[in-house]
């Protein structure tokens, strides 16, 4: 085995790195033993689109129109189902995001303890509007739902990374912490 | 790191370990006597394992309460087709936080449940479908069913005793409506996390469209400690009809906000003020919500009952998930009830005309009345709207989206007049 996860979680590596390649190839050398490993653990080969997709995220940072044909070929579906499916998930990106996705929790327990200052302190820090990438490339900051971690708010994710208790005078130390 | 507010009246049955960093791995879990119940569970048959489960009363923690062992024993027992179980790891209501502590602190916990569980129902592969923004627990589930393989409590002829377990962790996408069961087997199977029409019921037909039981993180978490103790034990605690122990999550306007864990005759309105500490100084609470965003908002007078299924339920709410929202006199009630619903509104699925319609609708009226634009006919166009959401769906979210504005309006409908009549709100800033 090249890459040495477990078949087991193979279907569940946090696709959101740093590092971005949207030109790196899908599904070769590791990726292909990590794709046969997926379609090992499912009855049939439509229940791996999520795995998949996630992988091809993972790889990519985002899901592009060829992404989804590779990942329809794949899988030996259309095209037109796999974009169906994948923009049903909000963690699907299908439009490429900055370098740092930041979401931030304004759910109902995160915005009863100061969720929007939060937002109003990362989207002044990175000069940008909701949704919008920053000019120079580095920051998306976006609003999500509950977190699941109400009890210490304001939640804020920033790729594949938590954090929890966020108050407004922390955003600067947080984005400084990136680099 | 001590968990955050632990207290002495507490039931420390699940969250013993909470904060314990070396109950996380293996080794130090089976130190604190992990695994213990696997190995009693083997030694009985399947269907011993069921009737035990039964006889505790445990019924689900991932909102519904229906009785488990229950469940269980609507799984075929023939063979003819492949058994499932999935775990329901997607931990998404507003205000829910247990299973994330729960999977982070003592993730061999809720896989020995599985294990058990699986061996119960006859299943020989079992997925755990977790949320995909967890990514911290994700990480720490991973290495623990990892090293459950390694020690071979997963895989062929689990320890000699010619049972064998798959168990894959299937991350979410992002979407709560993945939650719901049928939601969730839909999307397990590579589909949009659209809810189905029940019966089919998924001990009939669920995952790949074979038998399969659904349960919530918490539910098979408690599993090896009935398993290990006995169902009279576990009815030490509770009710007659809710026994056992609860991780309820707090949040809100709480001095010490977190999760707490007690016996399910506990009084509800000693554990806002007494476990929680009510809320910060100087501040006064106006609304409950004892379980999740889903179930009908309650005045401080209505607190004082027990928290078992019957207790709250008789005292006009829902135990839901658990998941307690505490809203004090600073907050404005309809910014916070349109935030509800515009979650709703947002999670939606779509497949109902009354939801993804009355979702929308909900919301923008309440952001007019909000904005000070309110009529007086909005009150009675919000309970009609309500009114067509409820009971007519395929699943339960269009029910959930009306509760907050209904129940609100019934309870506090001085907020609304008040936005209404005068534009202005009776939060206390
Ligand atoms: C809209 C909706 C969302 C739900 N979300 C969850 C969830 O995130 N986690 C969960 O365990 N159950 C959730 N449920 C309940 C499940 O449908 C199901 O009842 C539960 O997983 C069964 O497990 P239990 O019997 O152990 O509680 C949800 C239900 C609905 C209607
Ligand atoms: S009630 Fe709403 S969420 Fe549930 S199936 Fe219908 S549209 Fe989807
Ligand atoms: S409301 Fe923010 S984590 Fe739940």
């Amino acid at each position: 085995m090249s890459d040495g996860l477990h078949p087991a979680v193979v279907s569940a590596q946090p696709s959101q790195r740093d590092e971005k390649n949207p030109d790196a190839p899908l599904f070769e050398g590791e990726y292909q033993d990590r794709l046969e490993k997926i379609l090992s653990r499912y009855p049939f080969k439509r229940a791996a689109l999520l795995p998949v997709l996630n992988m091809a995220q993972q790889v990519r940072g985002w899901i592009s129109p060829d992404t989804i044909k590779r990942v329809a070929e794949i899988l030996e579906l259309s095209p037109a189902y796999v974009r169906s499916v994948a923009s049903f998930y909000t963690m699907f990106q299908l439009r490429p995001a900055g370098k740092y996705l930041i979401q931030v929790c304004t759910g109902i327990g995160c915005d009863l303890c100061g969720a929007e200052d939060v937002v109003e302190g990362l989207l002044k820090a990175t000069g940008t509007r909701i949704g919008e990438t920053s000019a120079d490339g580095k920051y998306t900051v976006v609003e999500v739902e509950c977190l699941a971690g109400c009890g210490f708010p304001t939640m804020v994710q920033i790729n594949d990374r938590m954090y929890e208790n966020v108050k407004a005078e922390d955003v600067e130390g947080l984005l400084k912490e990136l680099d | 790191m001590a968990y955050p507010h632990a207290h002495p009246r507490e039931v420390r049955l699940l969250s013993k370990y909470f904060g314990d960093e070396d109950a996380i791995g293996i080794e130090g879990w089976a130190e604190r006597g992990g695994y213990v119940a696997l190995e009693k569970a083997l030694e009985m048959g399947p269907d011993e394992v069921t009737e035990v489960v039964k006889e505790s009363g445990l019924r689900g923690r991932g909102g519904a309460g229906f009785p488990a062992g229950l469940k269980w024993s609507f799984m075929p027992k023939d063979g003819k087709r492949p058994n499932y179980l999935a775990c329901n790891a997607d931990e998404s209501e507003p205000g829910t936080f247990k299973d994330r502590e729960i999977m982070r602190w003592t993730p061999h916990q809720m896989i020995e449940g599985i294990i058990i569980c699986s061996y119960a129902i006859r299943a020989q592969h079992a997925y755990i479908y977790i949320r995909g923004e967890m990514v911290d627990v994700v990480r720490v589930v991973n290495d623990a069913v990892v090293e459950a393989y390694r020690k071979g409590y997963l895989g062929e002829n689990i320890l000699g005793s010619g049972y064998d377990l798959e168990l894959t962790v299937h991350l979410g996408a992002g979407a709560y409506i993945a939650g719901e069961e049928t939601g969730l087997l839909s999307s397990l199977e590579g589909r949009r996390a659209e809810p189905k029409v029940k019966p089919p019921f998924p001990a009939q037909r669920g995952a790949f469209g074979m038998p399969t039981t659904v349960n919530n993180v918490e539910t098979l978490a408690a599993v090896p400690h009935i398993v290990e103790n006995g169902a009279d034990w576990y009815r030490q605690w509770g009710t007659e009809k809710s026994p056992g122990t609860k991780l309820f999550s707090c949040c809100g306007h709480l001095q010490r906000p977190g999760n707490y864990e007690v016996s399910l005759d506990f009084n509800l309105k000693e554990l806002v003020y007494d476990l929680c500490g009510g809320p910060p100084e100087g501040r006064q609470l106006r609304a409950v919500i004892p379980g999740g965003s889903s179930v009908p908002l309650m005045t401080v007078d209505e607190i004082d009952c027990d928290v078992s299924y019957e207790g709250i339920e008789a005292a006009g709410s829902l135990q839901g998930s658990g998941g307690l929202i505490a809203i004090d006199d600073s907050a404005c009630l309809l910014r916070s009830i349109r935030k509800m619903v515009d979650f709703y509104a947002h999670e939606s699925c779509g497949q109902c005309t009354n939801c993804r319609e009355g979702t929308v609708w909900l919301a923008n009226i309440l952001r007019r009345i909000e904005r000070g634009d309110g009529r007086e006919e909005d009150l009675p166009l919000l309970l009609d709207v309500g009114a067509n959401m409820a009971g007519r769906t395929i699943c339960p979210l269009s029910d959930s989206a009306a509760v907050p504005v209904v129940s609100g309006i019934q309870k506090f409908e001085e907020e609304f007049v008040a936005h209404i009549k005068d534009g202005t709100c009776t939060a206390v800033r």
